[in-house]
């Protein structure tokens, strides 16, 4: 259990954080949500040590973190297992080598137990087979599943993600959601995510807090989240459904789009192959806009030959 | 300026704060060492190479009085390349090709948040990724000034002797008149200096990185203005405490 109390935090005399305080409960997904620049991330980095805050202290299962001496904040963060919004992979390192670093650095253990235990974390997050590839050659899903290896790896007991599902689609960005879901209950840790994304609330918000420039204005469960009259968040709420919709549209049109430049090309590969070859390219050149659709255009163009 | 000097001193001593095993900092120092050694002998070389060759030319230019002995080319070629050309030269070369390739790698790291996952598993970044990249310097830059001093005076026997300015035996002989040992050892500590210099400047201003990629650009360029600088300062502060 992590316990935050009356945290303040400013830069240059702008107020970020205004005294947020609260509890992130052991074995439950613990959600920071809130809008770009109320303070989540910064939040974040307070709690983990990054960032020190200005006023407030935290503290890791009854033990003092803020201020305390540098050994014991060290004893902590070796518990602690960080996800980075853009994956913070080691570019110089293979994903079996990323895995293994915190290993390396923070255990006794002999290369062969590190050795298996980068493979079952691996394989626990679906990667298996991936040890030698290097951050470069990963899609965006791929790194994030490297990144909540490396952070489970040392068998963390506080899990802290920085928007998991950033610049993910909304499939991939389910599977991590659910991902850090399953590894939180599995292992029981406290997991504390910082999202904006309404998607992961409904999904895997056992707990969440929302902040609202810089101070926390709501807490509760994610069944409690549609009947609260707090207009603040229910605004947020609204944006993001109004945006998911958006998107929704969006991604139709594009997915319309994409299948008619599909039937296109579809077309225009049937006309060379129907073409002798010296006067395929004056054929290609001349094929119509395909206003009845494949076939049709399919059949004019054999016409003409 | 004062500000940042403190700035880089507090950065320079918290490298000596919390610091990884021996055997961690050996390993990530022999990985340094390899990287900046070996992959600035090319470069190293033929600087050096051409620039012994030109000395040799330019000398025997200018010394066309018949009263002089040739030999006085080899002389004043080794001069310059031991007391100058090789440690200063060679830095000012490596200012460019290392200090912006250690200010760029840190800076990426810094503005990829590869800096903070090391600091949340309880590593000290500064020592863990800078005090390695130090310590390889300093071993490695003397190495390459050796190899620069040799190759500069190869380079002047070559020009010398292929462009007729002098023989083989003139050459020689003028290498070895007056050799002050000494020389050699000055021209060493002025590497370690400037090693120093570079290594810790350049980790500076990659490591204080923050913002996007037009930030790592100008935190690369910072270091090797900042360094080359510093090397100037150094090499003359050097000369009058040492000569």
């Amino acid at each position: 259990m992590i316990e935050i109390h009356n945290i303040h935090k400013a830069f240059g005399g702008k107020k970020v954080l205004d005294g947020v305080s609260g509890v992130f409960e052991t074995g439950k997904t613990n959600l920071l949500l809130g809008a770009s620049g109320t303070g989540k991330s910064v939040l974040l980095k307070c709690i983990v040590g990054l960032i020190k805050p200005d006023l407030g202290s935290v503290t890791f299962d009854g033990t003092y973190f803020t201020n305390n001496k540098l050994d014991i904040r060290q004893e902590i963060r070796r518990k602690i297992g960080m996800l980075f919004q853009g994956s913070a992979l080691f570019d110089s390192m293979t994903v079996e080598e990323n895995v293994e670093f915190p290993l390396k650095m923070l255990t006794d253990m002999s290369k062969e137990e590190r050795k298996e235990r980068v493979d079952f974390c691996l394989k626990r997050v679906g990667l298996e087979g991936s040890n030698k590839k290097m951050p470069s050659e990963l899609s965006g899903g791929m790194k994030k599943r490297v990144g909540i290896a490396r952070a489970i790896a040392p068998k963390c007991t506080y899990l802290f993600c920085d928007e998991p599902n950033s610049g993910l689609d909304p499939q991939t960005a389910l599977k991590i959601d659910e991902l850090i879901k399953e590894i939180t209950e599995e292992y029981n840790i406290t997991t504390i995510i910082v999202t904006h994304d309404m998607n992961s609330v409904i999904e895997i918000g056992d707990k969440i807090m929302f902040l609202y420039q810089g101070k926390k204005l709501w807490e509760g469960t994610r069944d409690e989240i549609m009947d609260t009259d707090i207009k603040e968040l229910n605004d947020f709420i609204f944006a993001n459904r109004l945006m998911r919709d958006a998107k929704k549209v969006e991604e139709e049109e594009r997915e319309e789009e994409e299948e008619r430049k599909q039937g296109s090309q579809q077309l225009s590969s049937d006309e060379v192959k129907a073409v002798p070859e010296e006067t395929a390219d004056v054929q290609h050149d001349q094929l119509p806009e395909n206003p009845e659709g494949p076939a049709a255009t399919t059949q004019s163009g054999k016409d003409k030959v | 300026m004062l500000q940042a000097l403190g700035k880089y001193l507090l950065f320079m001593s918290s490298l000596f704060i919390r610091r990884e095993s021996g055997r961690i900092l050996f390993n990530r120092t022999i990985d340094e060492a390899i990287l900046i050694g070996i992959n600035s002998v090319l470069i190293v070389s033929i600087v050096s190479s051409f620039i012994g060759a030109v000395t040799c030319v330019q000398v025997a230019y200018n010394l066309n009085n018949a009263f002089i002995p040739r030999s006085t080319i080899g002389f004043m070629v080794r001069e310059m390349t031991i007391l100058e050309l090789a440690p200063t030269i060679t830095s000012i070369v490596l200012a460019g090709k290392v200090g912006s390739s250690i200010a760029g790698g840190l800076g990426t790291m810094q503005i990829t948040e590869q800096v903070d996952a090391l600091e949340v598993m309880g590593i000290n970044s500064a020592s863990y990724l800078v005090l390695p990249k130090v310590v390889a310097a300093i071993i490695v830059f003397p190495l390459l000034v050796i190899l620069a001093m040799f190759l500069s005076i190869l380079g002047g026997y070559l020009a010398g002797t292929l462009s007729g300015e002098l023989t083989a035996q003139e050459y020689i002989t003028g290498l070895r008149e007056q050799f002050i040992p000494y020389n050699i050892a000055f021209a060493l500590i002025k590497s370690v200096v400037f090693a120093f210099l570079i290594s810790s400047i350049s980790s500076f201003r990659g490591y204080y990185t923050s913002g996007g990629a037009l930030e790592v650009g100008a935190a690369s360029t910072a270091a090797v203005t900042n360094s080359v600088i510093a090397i100037l300062v150094g090499d003359f502060v050097l000369a009058n405490l040492l000569l």
